[in-house]
């Protein structure tokens, strides 16, 4: 019984280990080098394809699903921790920092976001969540010698802890008037006759996860972190992390609570909303790239959450794609921004990007094309996102909310036009230092992805992501 | 000839790729650029070989769409194309425009030649696929990403508040099309097909055909432009560089008007009947208002970029008349002003190359040193004003008339718009060629060079041609307007 269900729990097994090992591995070595990462991204991409492949079904007495959807974000989660470690690698050595703990951390995030997307109870899920964010805590503050780095990691970390709170609250209340932190028990119970407390239990846990994911109004932490910490760390902040926590909430949402759409429906669409302007607006006054995306990134959460809210497959389909293909093009992006600087001094704000064009001209390529993909422009991923999203709401019956965040995608569109408009129209002030070869590849290949390769792969992804939207049921 | 218009489409990209390959190849200076201008030139008259091939090949006596494609891609959307007689003269016009346009900045554009001359081939590209698409999410991809190269061409290679103008552009232009992708999706959702030809046999909801009807002309109305959202307009002709304003006012602002004919009409007649005294309102407020504003203006460029959209006022009038003469019209009026505009743009930047400015009252009296511009010129003025034998008549009288079918006295008053555009017309020709001299830096301006009289030749002899014998494009488009007005007579009961 216990081996049966440790075969489903293989790939949480795998990071454990292997996290384990690289911490004895770290301390005899003293240093982070390309074999010692290289490790780490071998653990993720064995324990992506294990989780790919590996048997179906609910262990631990519920605690742990291994479906479809969670093999699937898997995957993708653990896929994009791996290039983050890559992308860090040149990043960190180029500033002398080349410190071990780094790809540890980032292993053990993936093993918590991994607990979160096969999360079949309250208590999963909270552990799952918890080892997550600690560890992104510490990442956040990797450059502890730096104001801007210290101050991201605590405020990361206090607000953190005050969502976890509420989610607490949230999950005790649940159990409280349900009777069992088991999805599927409480699953029973909402359907018996929603009771209040229930719901209003639900309603904390949304809030606890929203600000996981930095859904406006739980989004204040995001551009002070996405500011403070090392430019591959906020590449990585931005794309596996929402994913998991998505992936979760849409668990949570279908699994728990699939016949009180109604009453969870509204509560979406509003956060989703107000993300999608609050990402708009406030990122018309920013001037430096990291937190411009950052608010980028609450926007376009706001995106995924409102094909979250169209419910059903469709919607939990449409919020897959919409993530995949996000997370690309921001990996894709801040691999740019690794990868570029001046004199030494990295280039993050607008202004710097001035004649990047005649500079380098692929790099220069490569953001406008994550530039245009995050304005929704076609043919590029974004846009594919969109259309997904957006098909699905009005599917739904969220007309209005579509029209809406089409119209917020407008305003959003100023500040990635004001970055291209940096790039082509403006003279270079200076020459740029050598980009490195691996943020360089990595940057490319995003780019190419997002068009043209998104065409070709998007006729598998939509099956796959079919059939994960399918195992929630 | 089935993938011909893939051919057509695609062609240009043989001409990026060329020009990538040069960056590549690190070659700079004179000869790579002008390696890029021929190479840019060939490619265009190679699409526009085989666009007239294609012509030859189009049978216009069938109503349906021809040269059809179709593949499937995924979640439904398929790469389909095709062409009708609404359609086909489009294509054959942005590809004899292209070739002039790149013609045109052969000694206008010295920096960053191998940009400008991909920028040009990618919007050839784009804007061939817009008319050629037939499905709703491949309209849709081509229709919107045409706005990238333009806002390159505006921002990189404009005028002195060319950011400003390039992000006007986009940001209207963007914010109509959304509301149209909202409608896709919407279509989408209730009939399960992008198929535009499968769309066009669908009958909506009444109410249902109003909504999707607004949506569809917040896009078109901002695209054509008419009043009041055309305000992006003058700023992006008079920032973009000469061959820039040829293209915007040539071929995109086409798209306005084709959508009108492809959507609103087929796809919601009802609504579009309900609503035809709104556009008739918009037409003709757009031309007589615009007509007066083009004559105040100080700038050339400005006073022919208002001239425009009082132009595209017959248009849209034409096309939600409703009825046979009224679209024929509009489409013979869209065609024509393509040739028109576009050449008198051209004129505006015969003297912009050599002067630098484009201010009325820098010039005067013009004819003592340029004879042969000035009755290049003056052909093109007398187009532009609808003189009986230029290409402008024609489209004009017909929309009037079909027009008086529909509306009697949207017809009266925009008859007025075509004393107006004589007024400031004229005017406009008399202040910069008649007179003596009086500035003393035009005392050495020249006449056109060979290479001028090479680009305005084919446009002078198409609008001569046009304006004799106009039954050239009415034997390509009768059927497809005659199916089109049919369809809508019957639904709408009329």
């Amino acid at each position: 019984m216990f081996l049966t269900d440790l075969s489903l729990a293989y790939p949480e097994v795998i990071l454990g280990v292997s996290a384990l090992v690289l911490v004895v591995w770290g301390a005899f070595q003293g240093k982070s080098n390309l074999a010692f990462n290289g490790a780490a991204i071998l653990a993720l991409v064995v324990a992506a394809v294990v989780a790919l492949t590996g048997p179906h079904g609910r262990a631990f007495h519920g605690g742990l699903v291994a479906d479809d959807l969670s093999g699937f974000s898997k995957a993708f989660i653990y896929g994009f921790s791996a290039l983050s470690i890559l992308l860090s690698d040149h990043w960190l050595a180029r500033r002398g920092e080349a410190k071990f703990e780094l790809a540890i951390l980032v292993v053990l995030a993936a093993l918590g976001m991994g607990v979160m997307v096969s999360a079949g109870d309250l208590i999963s899920l909270y552990m799952g969540i918890e080892l997550h964010s600690l560890a992104l805590y510490v990442l956040a503050a990797f450059r502890r010698d730096d104001g801007k780095g210290s101050e991201a990691g605590l405020k990361y970390f206090v607000l953190g802890a005050l969502s976890s709170g509420l989610l607490l609250y949230g999950a005790s209340l649940i159990y409280g008037f349900a009777g069992s932190t088991q999805f599927t028990v409480i699953a029973e119970a909402v359907k018996t006759g929603a009771d209040g407390g229930v719901l209003f239990g639900l309603v904390f846990l949304i809030c606890g996860i929203a600000f996981k994911v930095s859904a406006a109004p739980f989004h204040m932490w995001t551009p002070d972190v996405y500011e403070g910490a090392p430019t591959p760390v906020v590449g990585f902040f931005a794309a596996a992390p929402k994913m998991a926590a998505m992936v979760l909430l849409a668990r949570v949402l279908t699994e728990a609570f699939g016949t009180a759409v109604h009453q969870w429906q509204q509560v979406m669409v509003i956060i989703a909303l107000l993300s999608i302007f609050v990402g708009a607006f406030a990122g018309l006054a920013q001037t430096n790239l990291k937190r411009l995306w950052a608010y980028s990134s609450i926007a376009n959460i706001g995106y995924a959450l409102l094909g979250l809210a169209a419910g059903g497959e469709a919607g939990t389909q449409s919020m897959l794609l919409f993530l995949v293909l996000y997370m690309v093009d921001v990996t894709g992006f801040f691999a740019c921004l690794c990868a570029l600087q001046r004199d030494g001094r990295p280039m993050e704000t607008i202004d710097d990007m001035a004649g990047l064009v005649k500079e380098r001209p692929g790099l220069a390529l490569a953001i406008t094309a994550f530039a245009l993909s995050a304005l929704g422009l076609p043919p590029f991923a974004g846009f594919w996102a969109k259309f997904y999203v957006f098909k699905a709401a009005i599917g739904g019956g969220l007309v209005w909310p579509a029209v809406l965040g089409l119209l917020g995608s407008v305003v959003a569109a100023v500040y990635y036009l004001r970055v291209l408009r940096r790039m082509w129209f403006d003279a270079a002030p200076g020459a740029t230092d050598a980009p490195p070869l691996t943020s360089r590849v990595i940057a490319l290949l995003c780019a190419l992805f997002s068009f043209p390769v998104v065409l070709v792969a998007l006729h598998w992804l939509e099956g796959l992501a079919s059939t994960a939207a399918a195992s929630l049921g | 000839m089935t993938g011909i218009l893939s051919l057509i489409v695609f062609s240009p990209l043989i001409g990026v790729v060329a020009l990538v390959a040069l960056k590549l190849l690190g070659q700079t200076g004179e000869r790579a650029d002008s390696a890029a201008r021929w190479i840019t030139l060939a490619t265009t008259l190679t699409t526009l070989a085989l666009s007239v091939l294609m012509l030859a090949q189009f049978d216009g006596a069938s109503a349906g769409f021809q040269f059809l494609e179709d593949f499937a891609a995924f979640s439904g959307v398929h790469y389909r194309m095709g062409v009708d007689g609404i359609s086909v003269l489009f294509v054959v016009l942005t590809a004899f425009l292209m070739p002039i346009c790149i013609a045109a900045s052969w000694t206008s554009i010295k920096d960053r030649v191998g940009e400008y001359m991909i920028a040009f081939l990618l919007l050839e590209v784009l804007v061939i696929g817009v008319f050629t698409a037939l499905d709703l999410i491949l309209f849709y991809v081509f229709f919107e990403f045409s706005l990238v190269p333009m806002f390159l061409i505006i921002g990189i290679w404009g005028g002195k508040r060319r950011v400003y103008a390039a992000f006007k552009f986009f940001l209207y232009t963007l914010l109509g099309s959304v509301l149209m992708l909202a409608a896709i999706l919407a279509m989408i959702g209730i009939t399960g097909t992008s198929s535009i030809p499968d769309l066009m046999q669908h009958k909506f909801d009444p109410m249902l055909q109003t909504w999707l009807w607004l949506a569809f002309f917040a896009s078109f109305a901002v695209k054509m432009p008419m009043w009041p959202v055309h305000t992006w307009l003058p700023d992006a002709h008079v920032e973009a560089p000469t061959a820039g304003s040829v293209i915007l006012a040539g071929i995109l602002l086409k798209l306005g008007g084709y959508g009108f004919m492809r959507f609103s009409l087929p796809m919601f007649p009802l609504a579009s009947e309900v609503w035809a005294p709104l556009v008739f309102g918009l037409s003709v407020v757009a031309i007589i208002y615009t007509s007066l504003v083009a004559f105040r203006q100080t700038d050339i460029k400005k006073l022919i970029a208002y001239s425009s959209v009082a132009h595209m006022g017959f248009v849209t009038m034409g096309i939600f008349s409703g009825n046979a003469v009224g679209e024929q019209g509009a489409l013979y009026q869209m065609i024509s002003h393509g040739v028109i505009s576009g050449a008198l743009f051209l004129c505006v930047g015969v003297v912009y190359d050599r002067m630098h400015t484009r201010e009325i009252a820098f010039y005067g009296g013009l004819t003592q040193r340029m004879p042969w511009y000035a009755a290049v010129f003056l052909l093109f003025t007398m187009g532009n004003v609808g003189l009986p034998g230029t290409s402008g008549f024609v489209g004009e009288i017909m929309t009037m008339t079909g027009t008086y079918q529909a509306s009697t006295w949207t017809a009266l008053l925009a008859a007025t718009g075509v004393i107006l555009s004589a007024v400031y017309a004229l005017s406009l020709y008399r202040r910069v060629m008649f007179g003596e001299i009086t500035n003393p830096a035009l005392a050495q301006i020249n006449d056109l060079t060979w290479r001028e009289v090479a680009i305005f030749l084919p446009l002078i002899v198409s609008t001569l041609f046009l304006g004799v014998y106009p039954a050239s494009i009415f034997n390509i488009t009768d059927a497809s307007v005659q199916a089109l007005v049919g369809a809508y007579r019957a639904a709408t009961g009329g």
